[in-house]
């Protein structure tokens, strides 16, 4: 029975038969023996019969593995779980680096590399979307009904009983106030302009403290956590505990208008009545900076949360940007004809909104700042006195007593309507004096006259918070912590520019640089040199030959620089009237050839003279 | 009229007791985190001004000899166990995790010039002035036993250095001739001889094991194959090279220490041009050590320093010094990445860590996750000019400061004299520029 392998296969697997292999084999009998698997002793203590002993044959093994799909196919292959691109797009970083540019192939592949690694953390970070447990809030009218006339009563009838408790009404007497919400949206403060200076957790409505300064209050600032704050009061800055201790007065801040906070900078920025912008770093106590704008009466301030930079609106209708660095300022926009009654940044920093006497509310794009004109321009019947907008883009604004939110920032109007209607209106008691909305809430506080209203305004908050920035649940200990690492990570003020991507980004020079590198070329100046003639001990010197060679060497170095700046030129020189001719020429071959064209007459000889 | 507020409710967002970890809701949303790249260039800057403050690299000092450290014998398969010879003839066996010797004894008449393990650990090979090949066990003889040798071959040649072949059981040994010889046999199998110079340093190849590199004192390094009967090539360099070492992970390359202040990596393949000339030495580089990823690779040099460098670049990564600590000798790198020895004329033996701000010790993970994004932040800003110039930063000693100046002035005089030499040449006649690398290899022979 023994076969003969045939000569050009391969060598069988099985060794041959050996004689003791003989044996075993006559003793088992056939070959085609099933095999049998044994389970282990605890599993084998069965009460059943041995009948049901399971018998289990070897799987013969599949001949091929499936061939391996090439990347074609790969690529061509619908990904399991697909992200929608607009998500992907939320979560993206820009666009990828294409290595056309980049100059060695070490650097691209390790560009290319790179991209990799991006496209998946992005990816990631966009799958986490799934995990966010909150939805957004949302109003939405039934047929015949819009959103603009539901009364705030019926509002917090109809939500549940914790968002029913969000809208309430403070009654105070000490003036017209000013308010700040904390950044994580939990803590409330209040400032009267008769000195009434309040400070509480407005959710669980328990009262931090509450003190009268005994002198007019401006306004009112939180700084970097919920247990300091600062008031401008009639002459100086203080600082106050949450107990209503004070803790500094600042004296280089004097006769200060308008406060505003700089988290991640920890600058406290201040304009004044003379018109001075000033900036105070509270973890040093030290101005960082501190000069005139020229703009007069600062009224209007905030910063923009995207890149750190100060707006100040003034009263020619132009806004400015400033850093504290710099004296200039940054940037300047034109926004209205007359002069301005308020401003306010998105708080992506994305759009800027102006209003003015001229009763016109503006929005601008402040990252594209090359545009002429407002990306949209409402017209009111009255002029806007307060501005602001939400974390998703809703718009708020009040004309003395009256108070509307438009849905979106740009198309302005509310959901039940086309025709523009507001998506809430409200007409509170008194003149509105000030106006936030709570960040991470559907609340707008409303600081007027005689109080504080806290307005239901639902899809107006971000619903999720990330606990690593701003967490309104925070314990006393997570605070602490968080000070430490925000205090580590300060940004310094010297980076506060237009574009907060800039210290990514490579340093290279502007084409306005390269023009203006081109152009310097033709009014330079020999360099003075300075040059010191070596002190030899040996040979005739003497003063007047050492004066001799030092003029030489200096006439020499001149020469040399003169010739090399002629060069450089000729060279810019020759390339400009290359470009130019190159360009006329090309205008030349470009008109459209025919066939026919050979039985033209041809263009005249030049005669030679 | 249809509406919903956020409301929220607080189990979700509050531990319910003490034991618990805080919740910590996350939301990737770029526009709740704002100032990213100013933020990050912080941190990176925080993480590499912390990489300075952590930088302490120096671990332990054996003492124990009692004459300067001559040679390291790295065992391939213990990390603690390190043998080194000295120049008195005494061989230690140091116990690395308790920081001991754990065994000692009097080998040679004279320096101990080479020590190797054969390449499952059993045995040491030490070589000596004595012309003496002496073979001892690993393990320490029982107690109330003398320390003899297994075997003691007495060569016919002066003895200078010895490496271990690392497959087979084979060594070889160099001096007056470059012999190859069996564990089993008292003579060598082969004796190859190019030139009547000595051999002072001898390194098998980890990967391609019959391949041999040695450097002699008419300043060329000569590469052998065990199974021929004659050399392969030489190349010559206008110094003498110190010690030779191999990169184990490309092995066709190779660096050595050279009296003139530099380290220069060949290819096996180009001996014309070295593939990089490593600077930042200010006196003669002692020997050379690879790290076990062949990334980089320790010297020492008679400057009193060690440096550590990046095989691919010039400049050195990090320079080690103590004030106690004399003309380095030799240096190794332990197999495990993380340690540096050396060995200097004090009679002490240094533990360094290969990567001064390394946290030794149990590391967590969030500890590790911590780490390893500071790394890669430094990384990301590494050539933003504050960064660059605090990681950059080395304090270094007096006398090592002040012959970099004197070397700086050299290098400039030459290079104003041959500016000055091209400008008065005729234009017929050119002065040509010749690069570094070019400048330090005379010829290449075959």
């Amino acid at each position: 029975m023994t076969k003969v392998t045939p000569k050009g296969r391969p060598k069988a697997k099985t060794p041959y038969k050996r004689y003791f292999d003989g044996q075993k084999d006559t003793e088992t009998g056939d070959g085609d023996l099933k095999h049998v698997k044994v389970f282990s002793k605890n599993r084998q203590n069965f009460t059943g019969d041995f009948i049901s002993m399971i018998n289990k044959t070897k799987k013969p093994r599949p001949q091929k593995a499936p061939a391996k799909p090439t990347k074609e196919e790969l690529e061509a292959r619908p990904k399991k779980n697909p992200i929608p691109k607009e998500i992907l797009d939320k979560y993206s970083r820009g666009e990828q680096v294409q290595p056309k540019g980049v100059k060695t192939r070490h650097f691209k592949e390790q560009q290319t590399r790179k991209e990799v690694y991006l496209e998946y953390a992005t990816e990631q970070a966009a799958r986490t979307e799934l995990l966010l447990q909150e939805t957004a809030g949302q109003l939405q009218a039934d047929e015949g009904e819009t959103t603009a006339e539901f009364r705030q009563s019926q509002i917090a009838e109809n939500v549940d009983i914790q968002s029913s408790a969000k809208h309430f009404n403070l009654n105070m007497e000490f003036g017209p106030y000013r308010m700040r919400y904390t950044k994580n949206g939990r803590h409330l403060l209040l400032g009267g302009k008769r000195g009434h200076v309040a400070a509480f957790d407005w959710v669980t409505k328990r009262l931090h403290c509450e003190f009268n300064a005994m002198e007019s209050v401006e306004d009112v600032q939180w700084l970097h956590v919920p247990t300091m704050y600062a008031v401008a009061q009639k002459s100086w800055v203080y600082f106050y505990d949450k107990k209503g201790t004070e803790l500094h007065c600042i004296k280089r801040l004097n006769r200060v208008n308008r406060l505003d906070f700089l988290p991640y900078h920890f600058l406290l920025a201040a304009g004044n009545s003379a018109g001075y912008a000033s900036w105070l770093d509270v973890s040093i106590g030290e101005l960082v900076g501190n000069f005139n704008t020229g703009l007069g009466d600062i009224r209007m301030l905030r910063h923009n949360p995207r890149n750190g930079v100060l707006c100040i609106g003034g009263g020619r209708g132009v806004v400015s940007m400033w850093s504290p660095k710099v004296r200039e300022p940054l940037a300047k926009l034109l926004c209205h004809s007359t002069a301005m009654s308020a401003l306010a940044v998105e708080p992506k920093g994305q759009y800027l909104v102006t209003a003015g006497l001229d009763r016109a509310v503006k929005v601008w794009d402040i990252r594209m700042l090359v545009h002429d004109k407002p990306l949209t321009h409402f017209q009111l019947r009255l002029p806007a006195n307060e501005l602001d907008v939400s974390q998703r883009g809703m718009l708020a604004l009040s004309q003395g007593t009256y108070l509307e939110t438009y849905s979106d920032l740009l198309s302005g109007g509310g959901s039940g309507d086309g025709t523009r209607l507001p998506y809430i209106r409200q007409r509170c008691d008194a003149f509105v004096h000030g106006l936030r909305f709570c960040p991470y809430e559907d609340v707008l506080g409303v600081s007027t006259a005689k109080g504080f209203q806290s307005l239901l305004v639902p899809g107006s908050g971000e619903p999720n918070f990330d606990a690593m920035e701003d967490n309104p649940y925070e314990t006393s200990k997570q605070r602490r912590e968080h000070e430490v690492h925000a205090l580590l990570e300060k940004i310094p003020p010297e980076l506060i520019t237009l574009d907060p991507q800039e210290i990514t980004g490579v340093d290279a020079p502007t084409l306005q640089e390269k023009i203006d590198a081109k152009r310097k070329l033709f009014h330079l100046k020999a360099p003075r040199i300075n040059m010191k003639s070596r002190h030899k001990m040996k040979g005739r010197g003497g003063t007047a030959k050492a004066a001799r060679n030092k003029q030489i060497v200096k006439d020499a170095k001149r020469k040399e620089f003169i010739a090399e700046v002629r060069e450089a030129k000729k060279n810019v020189i020759k390339q400009h009237t290359a470009d130019e001719v190159g360009a006329k020429g090309k205008a030349k071959t470009k008109a459209p050839r025919s066939v026919l064209d050979r039985f033209k007459p041809k263009p005249p000889k030049k005669q030679k003279t | 009229m249809k509406v919903k507020m956020i409301s929220r409710n607080p189990d979700n967002y509050v531990r319910e007791t003490k034991l618990q970890q805080h919740k910590m809701p996350r939301n990737y949303d770029p526009s709740l985190h704002p100032l990213e790249g100013p933020r990050e260039y912080v941190r990176a800057l925080n993480a590499t001004k912390l990489d300075r403050v952590f930088a302490k690299p120096f671990v332990c000092n054996l003492s124990g000899h009692r004459d300067g450290v001559s040679c390291f014998g790295k065992h391939p398969k213990q990390l603690s166990t390190l043998a080194t010879g000295a120049y008195d003839g005494e061989v230690r066996i140091w116990d690395l995790a308790n920081r001991i010797s754990s065994r000692n004894f009097v080998a040679h008449d004279g320096f101990v010039r080479g020590i190797a393990y054969t390449q499952n650990g059993g045995r040491i090979f030490t070589v000596g002035d004595d012309k003496t090949i002496k073979v001892w066990k690993a393990e320490a003889p029982e107690v109330g036993e003398d320390e003899v040798p297994v075997n003691t071959i007495l060569s016919k040649f002066g003895l200078h250095g010895i490496s271990h072949n690392r497959r087979d059981n084979k060594f070889a040994t160099c001096g007056e001739v470059c012999a190859i010889w069996d564990e089993r046999h008292n003579d060598p199998l082969k004796t190859l001889k190019w030139g009547v110079d000595t051999l002072h340093t001898i390194s098998y190849n980890p990967v391609e094991t019959s391949i041999l590199a040695c450097c002699a004192s008419d300043r060329s390094i000569i590469l052998y194959d065990q199974r021929e009967a004659q050399p392969l090539r030489k190349v010559v360099l206008t110094m003498k090279s110190n010690k030779l070492a191999w990169n184990p992970m490309e092995a066709f390359n190779f660096t050595v220490a050279n009296e003139d202040c530099n380290l220069y990596t060949f290819d096996t393949r180009k001996l014309q041009t070295p593939l990089k000339v490593h600077f930042d030495h200010v006196s003669a580089v002692t020997d050379v050590d690879y790290s076990p990823t062949g990334k980089e690779f320790v010297s020492a040099s008679y400057d009193k320093t060690i440096r550590i460098y990046n095989a691919h670049h010039s400049h050195s990564r990090d320079i080690y010094h103590t004030k106690r600590m004399q003309h380095v000798v030799c240096v190794a790198w332990s197999l495990d990445n993380r340690y540096v020895f050396s060995g200097s004329d004090e009679m002490n033996v240094r533990m360094w860590k290969a990567n001064a701000s390394e946290k030794l010790g149990v590391i967590r993970p969030r500890e590790r996750v911590n780490f390893n994004y500071q790394e890669a932040l430094k990384q990301k800003y590494a050539a933003h000019p504050q960064i660059k110039r605090i990681a950059r930063h080395r304090q270094v000693p007096r006398h090592v400061l002040n012959a970099q100046k004197k070397m700086r002035t050299v290098k400039e005089k030459e290079q104003v004299k041959e500016a000055n030499v091209r400008k008065h040449t005729k234009k017929s006649k050119k002065v040509p520029y010749v690069s570094e690398k070019k400048k330090h290899v005379l010829k290449e022979e075959v």
